[in-house]
């Protein structure tokens, strides 16, 4: 176990230069830094121009600044952003904001794709089975904006500002729907963590029905041939008891693919979340992307990118690992 | 995504051959040259085996009719209605009613133009990302599966950095640099970037179809590789190509309305759903039509293609156990 | 051919000197709706097995031996239509509900699979599999106690080191090892009633024996009725004590192991003992039956073997034989032609000499009337003067 995880570690630092050679090609290619000072009317003198290029490195040759970036990196220094602030510190925080949103919504979005794909393949043609996959078939056809809007607006008309028949029980703040935390927390530990929660339920559930559909879809699948195996057939023939052959037999078969199935979307769940974190104004990574590709802040993007890159290598890696213990015959362990 | 990243179920047989039995009477067609004459018969028998499959499939015929009149407005409803999205009429922020069907905006655009030219948009892009996704994405897809070696390790290699790096992001930057390059632009780089997915999938199709026996038959009489791709693979392939286009067609249709959404994708003068969505967004509970009516085309329009290909993988996979209740 | 009168159930009355039957198959139905139409994988089978006894289910495939097995043990999926009655000492088990029919599977009635290579979970280590065969019976049983039961099986069924090879995972046992341990699972609980479906088929022929043997031994522990359903008369011919050949999903014989080794009146038995590969005849050539299975779903009227039989008439084509009695009360065989299959008739003789386009019951006819002739000859005269 100890080797695999070195080996893959190594493997994984390599892919992690590969990517930062990619991502620094192609942020140095795509992306002048000075653009939005060149747009400014009237432009800064040249020589302030001057200053800005030598501050950046930008009169140096691509692979020198290369070079320069990856030893700052490497040393923990993430260089600044075009307003100066520490590419570090702003990232650090909004690295466990967005950590908060995604680690929610992936947990909720696995916990409805094992029930609903388990469901859906016991119950296999029911009227069930029908109505739960033409709901996972909406959720994963919709656009996660279109759907965090809809929730927002939902939130506000039918929980925090509810009307019946023109009578308004409350109107008070119970989900929020902009930004991740209150602007003045409480001092408790528990009001705050209430304050943390009341902001998160949104967004992850947003981002959760997204998500869970096409994992449902392919627990499904795979719980249909799994249930149709020789071996869940003779554990019917041992006479276990139905729930036991569906849970100790079926599904702990079908959950070994399923864990590649769900490290292969984290890409897409981050995508997702910064696309979410817009809608509800979360200052996250989705926030410091946006802003970075907007102004072409080389030291921004490229921490950003190499960031995501060790997060997403990271839960592939311990996904690996999972799967490695959930499956004997993978020669992990 | 993760519907493009496993493998689908394959026939254990080739269908072409399991069919033959079934399908004699056209074998008389293509069987005449080639070593393998014996086994090869005429793929139009797959055809209207899979034909009448589908059509079993009331859900995807249903989604297929209404994808092909949501295709059909979108390329040329808009030259067919008598509003320009652009016309600005009296009727300003006006409800649905029978002279403007989805309403107007505040400036008095009829929003069923609107919404027919960010539908246009969308289909657009969608086909030319399918037609070269397909293309390029099969094409190296099967060189990479079925010869494996040098082509192989760099495909892999590629979607490997592609899954470290979310694609919204690159597609963020190439917009950003290029937004005065047009739409076209968009889909092309929408092409250039999934096109990888649909390689990993066929990759993988082909090289599970590579190991099968009548592969490995047709070898032994003498097939040249040439011939074993396109007589043999390709045509068992066929089923998790298509499938597989629908998907990426799909995902598409949500990256580009995403990114118009955001302000990075579709840019004015054009019109995407995304950016009708964006532009209306607090008008939700005001002026509910500018917000749900694109929303629920860019439903209408994933959800069908999603049906339409869910139903081509049933019809394609001969293990299907669809049971008549 | 004499008919026989049978009993309420449908089944010919047991002697009385003979033990009641531990599973008693009566009529047994299955039906599966398709795409195409219904299909008729098995069209009113009768079997019973008595205590101590080895029934061997001879077939090709598609003749519905297998789905009969899997409609006893109530393993076939809820869309399958199954009808008749199958009745385990007496209680019925078409019907019952899942929790009754949990207490006797794996317990009183085991089933053993074809695919050793499948038929164990692969993320369990085989010691906990047979644990849980032990304990889900057995619910008082502790951990360590079933795993030293499963350690003893091991040992029972020659598995080596079985301390040892009780926490390895299936994948890390070869295919003999593997279908050893699926013998042990049915074993567990000493069954009454062991299904063996195709046991060897998926094994080397090698291994074939040892298999057979540690089947055997099974029997030996657990005093238990087998019924062993195989398309190998090879495997037939060493174990079994009565045999039932199966075609098109109905049963088209049935005896004891001489009876149809020795007097098959079913031609398509008599073509199957042709196929076998021999190492004690002078044919040089096999005799292989011509043409193919029929589809189960629409079935043509009348025998479904008239496709491919020589001795085929008219009436085959129109009326479907019944198990009538033919040698003996308890060996039934259906076919309105079993009469000429009577003397020393070789598979050789019916089927090569059918392809060569002589007729064949002409052949037969005269051939069975010599014998009838020389017999008559050669007995003395008998008090009442029959012959």
């Amino acid at each position: 176990m100890l080797g695999f995880v070195l080996r893959r570690l190594l493997i994984s630092i390599l892919v992690l230069l590969a990517a930062s050679v990619l991502a620094f090609a192609m942020v140095a290619s795509l992306g002048d830094p000075l653009a939005s000072l060149r747009a400014k009317n009237p432009p800064p003198s040249a020589e302030y121009f001057r200053e800005r290029r030598a501050a950046l490195n930008l009169d140096k040759p691509v692979i020198e600044r290369y070079w320069l970036w990856l030893k700052g990196f490497s040393h923990g220094d993430m260089g600044r952003t075009l307003d100066g602030k520490s590419v570090s510190g702003e990232l650090g925080a909004a690295f466990w904001v967005t950590m908060r949103m995604s680690i929610a919504a992936t947990l909720m979005a696995i916990f409805l794709a094992l029930l609903v794909g388990v469901y859906s393949a016991v119950r296999q043609y029911s009227v069930g089975d029908y109505a739960a996959t033409f709901t996972s078939f909406v959720f994963l056809s919709m656009p996660v904006f279109w759907l965090a809007l809809l929730l927002k607006r939902w939130a506000i008309g039918f929980v925090n500002h509810p009307s019946v028949f023109g009578w308004h029980p409350w109107h008070s703040t119970i989900l929020y729907t902009t930004g991740q935390q209150s602007p003045t927390l409480p001092h408790s530990l528990f009001a705050r963590m209430g304050d943390y929660a009341g902001h998160l339920i949104l967004p992850s559930i947003s981002l959760a029905l997204i998500t869970y559909a096409s994992w449902s879809r392919y627990q499904r699948a795979e719980m249909l041939e799994v249930l149709d195996s020789d071996y869940v057939r003779l554990a019917r023939a041992k006479g276990v008891k139905p729930r036991r052959v569906l849970v100790r037999h079926a599904l702990r078969n079908a959950l070994i693919p399923f864990t590649t199935v769900v490290a292969i979307d984290v890409g897409a769940v981050v995508a997702g979340a910064v696309i979410t974190e817009y809608v509800f104004g979360w200052h996250g990574m989705g926030f410091e992307i946006v802003t970075a590709v907007r102004n072409y802040d080389t030291d921004l993007l490229l921490a950003w990118l190499m960031i995501t890159g060790v997060f997403v290598i990271g839960f592939n890696l311990l996904a690996d690992i999972l799967y490695g213990v959930l499956d004997p015959r993978s020669h992990v362990t | 995504m993760t519907e493009l990243d496993r493998g689908p179920s394959l026939p254990d047989e080739s269908p072409i051959i399991v069919q033959e039995m079934a399908a004699i009477e056209s074998s008389a067609t293509e069987a005449s040259e080639g070593p393998e004459r014996e086994f090869t018969v005429a793929a139009r028998s797959q055809f209207r085996i899979v034909l009448r499959r589908f059509l079993h499939h009331k859900l995807a015929v249903v989604s297929l009719v209404i994808l092909i009149l949501l295709f059909f407005m979108s390329l040329f409803g808009g030259a067919m209605w008598k509003y320009r999205p652009t016309d600005e009429t009296n009727d300003l922020s006006a409800p649905p009613s029978l002279s403007h069907p989805m309403g107007t905006d505040s400036s008095g655009h009829d929003y069923y133009a609107l919404v027919l030219a960010g539908a246009q948009k969308s289909v657009e892009i969608a086909l030319i990302v399918a037609v070269v996704t397909g293309v390029v994405g099969t094409a190296i897809g099967a060189i990479a599966g079925y010869y494996g070696g040098f082509t192989d390790s760099v495909l892999m290699r590629i979607t490997d950095l592609f899954l470290v790096v979310p694609e919204l992001v690159i597609f963020a930057l190439l917009a950003n640099k290029f937004a005065s390059a047009g739409w076209e632009f968009l889909a092309l780089s929408l092409a250039g970037v999934l096109w990888v997915y649909a390689a990993r999938v066929i990759r993988g199709v082909f090289i599970s179809l590579r190991e099968k026996d009548y592969v490995e038959a047709a070898r032994a009489l003498g097939a040249s590789n040439r011939r074993i791709i396109f007589r043999h693979l390709l045509p068992n392939a066929t089923g998790p190509i298509i499938v597989n286009i629908t998907v990426i067609t799909a995902t598409a249709v949500l990256l580009e309305t995403s990114l118009s959404y955001l302000g990075l994708g579709v840019r004015y003068p054009d019109t995407s759903l995304g950016s009708l969505i964006s532009i209306y967004q607090e008008a939700s509970t005001t002026r509910p039509w500018l917000f749900y009516f694109p929303g629920v085309l860019i439903v209408l329009i994933c959800l069908t293609v999603n049906f339409v290909g869910d139903g081509l993988r049933d019809a394609f996979d001969p293990g299907s156990r669809r049971v008549r209740a | 051919m004499s008919a026989v009168t049978l009993d309420d159930a449908g089944q010919e009355p047991s002697p009385p000197d003979l033990p009641p039957p531990l599973l008693e198959v009566t009529d047994l139905t299955v039906d599966f709706s398709s795409d195409d139409g219904a299909v008729h994988a098995v069209r009113g089978v009768s079997y019973r097995v008595r205590p101590g006894e080895v029934l061997a289910v001879v077939g090709e495939s598609g003749s519905g031996k297998s789905v009969t097995s899997l409609a006893v043990m109530g393993l076939l999926p809820r869309t399958a239509k199954v009808t008749g009655s199958v009745k385990f000492k007496g209680i019925e088990l078409l019907g019952m509900k899942v929790n009754e029919l949990n207490k006797l599977r794996g317990n009183r009635l085991a089933m053993i699979f074809q695919d050793p290579m499948t038929s164990l979970n692969p993320v369990y280590k085989i010691g906990w599999q047979l644990a849980e065969a032990v304990r889900t019976h057995h619910p008082d049983v502790s951990k360590r106690d079933a795993l030293s039961r499963a350690v003893d099986l091991l040992a029972l069924v020659g598995i080596p080191n079985p301390s040892e090879r009780v926490s390895s995972y299936p994948h890390e046992f070869s295919g003999g090892m593997r279908q050893r341990a699926v013998i042990a699972i049915a074993m567990a609980n000493d069954p009454d009633v062991i299904i063996a479906d195709e046991p060897t088929t998926a094994l080397d022929v090698t291994v074939q024996a040892q298999i057979l043997e540690t089947l055997q031994k099974a029997r030996d522990e657990t005093d238990a009725a087998m019924v062993l359903i195989t398309h190998d008369l090879g495997v037939v011919a060493g174990a079994a004590d009565q045999v039932l050949v199966m075609y098109a999903g109905k049963s088209v014989e049935r005896g004891s192991v001489d009876d149809i080794f020795y007097r098959p009146r079913m031609p398509y038995t008599l073509g199957l003992l042709g196929s076998l590969p021999r190492l004690d005849t002078e044919d040089a050539m096999l005799t292989p039956i011509k043409g193919a299975p029929p589809s189960l779903i629409n079935l043509p009227p009348g025998c479904p073997f008239s496709p491919r039989c020589p001795l085929v008439s008219d009436v085959c084509l129109v009326d479907e034989p019944a198990l009538v009695a033919s040698t003996s009360p308890d060996h039934v065989a259906a076919c309105h032609h079993m009469d000429q299959l009577e003397g020393d008739t070789t598979p050789a003789d019916v089927f090569d000499a059918g392809d060569a386009g002589v007729d064949v019951a002409a052949v037969l006819e005269a051939e069975a009337a010599e014998a009838a002739a020389e017999a008559a000859a050669s007995a003395p005269p008998s008090e009442d003067g029959h012959a």
